[in-house]
């Protein structure tokens, strides 16, 4: 009872808890690139486990949502010349662009056909994204992107330290959070649970289930678009790469790891996934081996994930 | 005859060459509680989900209070006025019971408020209070719907029904797979429910709507083969021949 009860009080103030773990994360980690990406692909998932884990539709083109807001912050910066957070207000705006055009073609879909249509229409950016050469660099990316100081009324912060730059996309993923906190709080929050238990259900109570699922579609592209950014101004080049369709599997993965419908799942999934990677690659190059085993083992034991795992655990 | 609240004009269905109702004209007064009988197969799922919106009919129209709802897509029945339960157990399994009627209320006045918080909606968390009382399941109101028992969920399947407070309630075989047990608390609440507003029941176990329906409409072979009040459906040869000389099970 004491924890069951422990658990409902950390889920009332899951947001303050988790921008204290995000504060002292840097501090227990070796690396600190290594803390930075976790940031960023938890960021990631994060938007990618909204439209998963809370609404139940798997999405295999969450790289155009995320890549796009990487191009959109960089072409912001470089083609228009305008400052970096110029670049990362429109990269939120590109990523729910971008995916209010594909979800328009594809909420009509569902289960796998959802995961193709999406799978397929990433892919045609990706190959848009490789052919304008002029305008994005094609095969070699966007390159020159930088950022070196910010300046703040009163200090002037320095991204190229490390712990530093930790801190501010820290900052914008801690925005993120109590963002998606409201409105999985919201009554919006519900519907899409709603949708996600019974869609016949919820359409006989009244819900509209496809403009549920596109507002929710074109929600997540707003997160993943800023973690695009994010990831932008950390490399300072957008490789062609971040658009491809292995980016849109390593999400999936990510999210399953961690936790799908978990509020902090995504963090963990990114965490652990990128963790294996840094460490089974010191001792091997085929750490994708040891990666993709740490992957079945925790669809085939754990289907909650590492993070839902140790929830349900702490609720019994 | 009193006013009429639904009726059809000439409804067909067609399943590919399969022809599941055959231009079927038929009215429900309003107020009153209808059934809709006839044996297996006599197509009332098929009518049941032309009335209540969850396909189009292939020819005809259905009229709801003088208007053509005819091809209306379900998630506007709602607001229109009419709910449904379904034949098949449908509640929102992982949800608890209070958040499945709550979420139902909350259809009628937010569906994509994403900042305000939920918590700001208090009166639907007490109407949902005060509908799982109607039903009898306020206690479990903290279970996992799907944890319920069967009858409990189809219970609280009517409480959501009634969450748009309907002035038509259509109940798709709302005591099947019941025990004898939970069917009479089931037939209580569709009277109690019936005495406030119009319901239209479809039902295949007959001896069961007999005692509580105002009217019936017997189907066979997709065509309506006769209506009346109970004692008049007793009475009629045909109805006697192809559904009464059939045994129940």
């Amino acid at each position: 009872m004491l924890n069951a009860d422990f658990v409902a009080r950390c889920k009332r103030h899951r947001v303050v808890l988790a921008i204290a773990f995000l504060i002292i994360f840097p501090l227990l980690m070796p690396f600190k690139a290594i803390a930075v990406n976790i940031l960023i692909y938890g960021l990631y998932a994060l938007g990618f486990n909204m439209l998963f884990g809370t609404l139940g539709l798997l999405s295999f083109g969450h790289a155009a949502l995320f890549g796009g807001g990487a191009y959109a912050c960089g072409l912001v910066m470089l083609r228009l010349g305008l400052p970096w957070y110029v670049g990362v207000f429109g990269a939120v705006l590109a990523g729910m662009l971008i995916a209010a055009v594909i979800g328009a073609f594809a909420i009509r879909t569902r289960g796998i056909y959802f995961a193709m249509v999406t799978m397929a229409l990433a892919q045609c950016l990706y190959f848009l994204a490789d052919q304008a050469t002029e305008f994005t660099g094609g095969e070699n990316g966007l390159r020159g992107i930088e950022l070196k100081t910010i300046q703040l009324p009163a200090i002037t912060l320095n991204f190229v330290d490390p712990l530093t730059r930790y801190y501010v996309i820290a900052f914008f993923v801690a925005i993120a959070l109590i963002v998606l906190s409201r409105i999985l709080a919201s009554p919006f929050g519900a519907v899409m649970e709603a949708v996600r238990e019974n869609e016949a259900r919820a359409r006989a109570c009244g819900y509209d289930v496809r403009a549920t699922r596109y507002l929710a579609f074109v929600l997540s592209g707003g997160f993943c678009g800023l973690a695009g950014a994010m990831q932008a101004l950390h490399l300072s080049i957008v490789p062609l790469e971040t658009l491809a369709i292995t980016n849109s599997g390593l999400v999936v993965m990510m999210a399953l790891l961690g936790g799908m419908g978990t509020f902090f799942g995504p963090f963990v999934g990114a965490g652990v996934f990128l963790l294996l990677e840094n460490l089974v690659s010191l001792w091997t190059v085929h750490w994708q081996l040891f990666v993709g085993a740490a992957f079945v083992c925790c669809v085939l034991f754990f289907p909650r994930g590492i993070w839902g795992t140790i929830l349900l655990g702490r609720a019994r | 005859m009193s006013e009429v609240i639904l009726s059809t004009e000439a409804v067909s269905k067609s399943f590919g060459k399969f022809r599941a109702l055959a231009g079927i004209s038929a009215s429900f007064p309003s107020g009153k509680l209808t059934s809709i009988i006839g044996p297996n197969g006599a197509g009332k799922s098929t009518f049941f989900n032309l009335l209540s919106g969850a396909f189009p009919p292939s020819e005809g129209r259905v009229i709801f209070e003088g208007r053509d709802i005819t091809g209306t897509p379900q998630h506007h029945f709602a607001k229109l006025g009419i709910a449904k339960s379904f034949q098949i157990t449908n509640v929102f399994p992982q949800l608890p019971v209070h958040e499945n009627v709550r979420v139902a209320l909350q259809a009628l006045v937010s569906r994509y408020q994403i900042w305000s918080p939920r918590a700001n909606l208090p009166e639907l968390a007490e109407r949902a209070e005060a509908l799982l009382e109607i039903v009898g399941l306020q206690e479990h109101r903290h279970r996992a719907a799907g944890t319920l028992a069967h009858g409990q969920q189809r219970a609280l399947e009517i409480a959501m029904a009634l969450a748009a407070n309907p002035r038509l309630l259509l109940l798709d075989e709302p005591t099947a797979g019941m025990s004898p047990e939970e069917t009479r608390a089931m037939m209580d609440l569709i009277l109690k429910l019936a005495s406030e507003r119009t319901v239209i029941l479809v039902e295949h176990k007959m001896k069961l709507v007999m005692g509580i329906s105002d009217r019936l409409l017997v189907l066979h072979h997709g065509e309506l083969l006769a209506e009346g009040t109970p004692d008049e459906i007793r009475r009629n040869e045909t109805v006697k021949r192809v559904y009464l000389g059939q045994r129940e099970h």
